[in-house]
């Protein structure tokens, strides 16, 4: 069991979430995840970690309300407890001296990338970071963030930023404004990690991604988390979660992130109607 | 496929003086001459008790019912209480048999039980389990001399529910504590195994697990109708009222490396991590949706109770035609899955032919009581997809038996042109597992075999790390409960024997 430290909503849908948990603290490093299960009943599910406190020994994620195990998370207050969270899991980012980074993330992926532009910038990157969200209201954590980067913009649909374009535009834009780029990182939902490397690809710039398939025990054991990448078939939890943004087979990732669609939407409609009479 | 490096051993001097002992005490003595030899061949084995194979192919409740006590004092009378007793060298870990039989015919149900867990900590899973009749029961002398052997595993199994069901579990004599701490990676049979010996010696053991329940492959893998999770449960709790301390959701080689626990100050390691990697095919169509490796598919029921779905959150796909891809125990579980959560075809695609199938035979008799279709000599090739990705159909071929290949049994050679379709919504790729990488990958100076098991010394369990022992399906690829528990006990002898060397 791991007990809550704090839950809060950051913005309209995106929770975060900090949990008790002194030793994945200790060995937290910048692109792991964790599996967390919300309740007895519940789903096991990743979540990548956005920070940690080695001396509160504590792991924080941001997550999405999306189906059931979502919305149990958003429903849990400091002093409630998990019956699982293990960690860190899967393969740390790559952190090296690159040169120029381009950092982006939208939704969840906005709190994924914090640690990892921490980490790269304190390794001598020059750190150009990119929020994406939907409308101005659904922006968070914008100083951190600023705090780790040489640049920062901001694109969302809602005009409200100077840049009126989805983010794979934006990443265009930059990619003509600065002399050299040499990776790209990007974490968010499956269309802005795709889009973002299509947008990459005729410029040759290397482009990791932290895919999200969907996942059951996390490590290694089963395969449900398996994906295809330069032809071969890897595990996303121990292979991954990193993996270059070109070589993705991104249809297969699709369509396997629907395989339970249905079961899903009846789950939600069953809580929602047993919760919530 | 695992290669089985042991040699045939007889019993050890001290076993063997042991049995020789207990078999010239006055009360088996007594038992010999109350009915003689000729009376006991005559009693036919007695059938256990099982569930209408109708009924229990749409639920998840345990298939059998136990013998009843009069059915096990009748079968403990089968047993001839032969002067040479060959039973004991089938056991992978050298049971009592004869002394424990001859209980339950006295009718000291609770005795025979304390006897079975002198060597065995979970007599109420391997007599559900293991292949008694490749093992114990093959070599039973009733079995040479009326064809048939006697239950041994059914004898097991209801003299540990006995003591289950009629709360007397007692704790056996452990020794002083020796402040020594021992670290067990898995919670699964081989891991709870050294745990129950080694905390029985007195030293301090905990038990990292990194899923959130303990079992291993008891949980995640066998069914609720082969092994009921509340039998788990209660042995589990059996070696926690040892002293075991079991820590879940603690991955080694993620949450910790065995050097940061050597630093915490363990001394002394065994590595029963087991066999959690899925073998797939890499044939064209196998990411497809619907396509399961047995592993995902079996977790998702037993671990995360699916069938249950919407009570429990985690879903399965309840298909129309489940085709299971191979011919073990994992995919006769698998199969007899996918007919409880109402497949109206549930088919077992095996490429070699009935005699080669590893499976218990018990296991293969209750999926066909069940309705499970069986299709030898069959291979897939290929799966197809509908516009949503899912598997809608797969393509195999047909096979027939060549030359034995090096696992002794002869070998499926395709046969040209026979390629069909065949609809299906639904397949497990039940084909067999490998050790799982993990440690292996973090454990620095760890020496692994060819096919990413741990190498070890067969006699010792030892590892090429000094103080690290490693048994079960690390070692051995996919194999069985029984054998895992085999290897525990040896391990924690060694490690026992290691402990009490060091300063």
């Amino acid at each position: 069991m791991a007990k809550i430290l704090e839950r809060r909503r950051l913005v309209p849908n995106l929770h975060l979430i900090e949990v008790q948990a002194p030793e994945v603290a200790r060995k937290a490093q910048p692109g792991q995840f964790v599996i967390i299960m919300p309740d007895e009943r519940g789903e096991r599910i990743p979540l990548n970690i956005a920070d940690w406190d080695e001396r509160r020994g504590s792991v924080t994620s941001v997550f999405i309300l999306v189906g059931t195990s979502t919305h149990k998370l958003s429903l849990l207050k400091a002093g409630d407890e998990a019956p699982v969270f293990v960690g860190p899991l899967g393969k740390p980012s790559e952190i090296q001296k690159f040169g120029t980074v381009v950092v982006a993330g939208g939704c969840y992926g906005i709190g994924a990338i914090y640690p990892i532009a921490r980490a790269l910038k304190k390794a001598g990157n020059k750190i150009i970071t990119l929020l994406d969200v939907k409308a101005k209201y659904l922006l968070y954590w914008e100083d951190k963030l600023r705090s780790v980067s040489d640049k920062f913009y901001i694109s969302a649909r809602d005009h409200a930023f100077d840049s009126k374009a989805y983010i794979p535009q934006e990443v265009e834009s930059i990619i003509k404004e600065e002399k050299s780029i040499d990776r790209v990182i990007a974490i968010g939902c499956t269309y802005l990690m795709y889009a973002c490397s299509q947008a990459t690809k005729p410029h040759g710039i290397k482009t990791v991604v932290s895919l999200n398939p969907i996942m059951v025990d996390g490590t290694g054991m089963c395969g449900a988390c398996r994906v295809t990448v330069d032809g071969q078939t890897k595990f996303g939890c121990v292979d991954g979660p990193d993996f270059d943004g070109h070589k993705v087979d991104w249809d297969e990732l699709f369509l396997r992130r629907k395989a339970y669609f249905d079961d899903e939407i009846q789950s939600l409609c069953y809580w929602e109607r047993t919760n919530f009479p | 496929m695992s290669e089985e490096k042991e040699e045939k051993k007889g019993l050890s001097p001290e076993l063997k003086e042991r049995l020789k002992a207990e078999f010239e005490k006055e009360w088996r003595k007594e038992l010999r001459k109350a009915i003689p030899v000729k009376e006991r061949m005559k009693i036919p084995r007695q059938k256990m008790p099982e569930r209408e194979p109708e009924e229990r192919n749409k639920d998840f409740n345990e298939v059998n019912k136990g013998l009843t006590p009069e059915q096990a004092r009748l079968e403990a009378q089968r047993c001839l209480d032969c002067a040479n007793p060959q039973c004991v060298t089938g056991c992978p870990v050298a049971i009592d048999i004869p002394t424990f039989i001859k209980l339950v015919e006295k009718g000291d149900f609770i005795a025979s039980v304390r006897i079975i867990k002198e060597t065995n900590s979970l007599p109420a899973i391997c007599g559900r389990v293991c292949p008694q009749e490749t093992q114990c029961e093959e070599i039973c002398t009733t079995k040479k001399a009326t064809g048939v052997p006697v239950a041994i595993g059914n004898l097991e199994r209801f003299v540990s529910d006995y003591e289950r069901i009629n709360g007397e579990v007692s704790i056996p004599k452990i020794l002083p504590s020796t402040g020594r701490k021992v670290a067990i990676i898995g919670a699964g049979p081989a891991g709870l195994t050294v745990a129950g010996d080694l905390a029985k010696k007195g030293h301090q053991v905990t038990i990292f697990e990194a899923l959130h329940i303990s079992g291993g492959v008891l949980v995640y893998g066998i069914p609720e109708f082969r092994l009921p999770k509340a039998t788990l449960r209660a042995e589990v709790e059996y070696l926690k009222k040892l002293g075991v301390e079991i820590r879940t959701s603690f991955v080694v080689g993620k949450t910790a490396t065995l050097d940061d626990l050597k630093k915490d100050g363990y001394e002394a390691f065994f590595i029963g991590t087991g066999a959690g990697l899925p073998n797939f095919m890499k044939i064209p169509g196998e990411n497809l949706v619907g396509v399961y490796s047995a592993n995902e598919y079996l977790t998702r029921v037993n671990l995360m109770c699916a069938y249950d779905f919407p009570e429990y959150d985690t879903p399965v796909f309840k298909a129309k035609r489940a085709a299971v891809i191979g011919g073990g125990n994992v995919a006769m579980d698998s199969v007899r899955t996918a007919k409880r959560l109402g497949a109206e075809r549930s088919m077992i695609i095996y490429r070699r032919s009935r005699t080669e199938m590893p499976a218990r035979v018990e296991e293969v008799k209750h999926a066909e009581e069940e309705g499970i279709e069986f299709h030898f000599l069959t291979t897939p090739t290929r799966y197809f997809g509908d516009e949503r990705g899912r598997v809608k159909a797969m393509e195999c071929l047909r096979m027939e038996l060549g030359e034995p290949d090096s696992s002794g049994r002869r070998r499926p050679v395709p046969v040209k042109g026979s390629e069909f379709i065949s609809e299906v919504d639904l397949v497990v790729v039940a084909i067999g597992q490998s050790p799982n990488p993990l440690i292996p990958q973090t454990t620095p100076g760890l020496k692994i075999g060819k096919w990413g098991n741990v190498d070890v010394d067969w006699k010792t369990m030892a590892t090429s790390i000094e103080g690290v022992y490693a048994g079960g399906d690390i070692i051995r690829g996919g194999a069985t409960v029984i054998l895992a528990m085999g290897d525990g006990r040896i391990a924690a002898s060694e490690i026992d024997k290691y402990l009490n060397t060091r300063k």
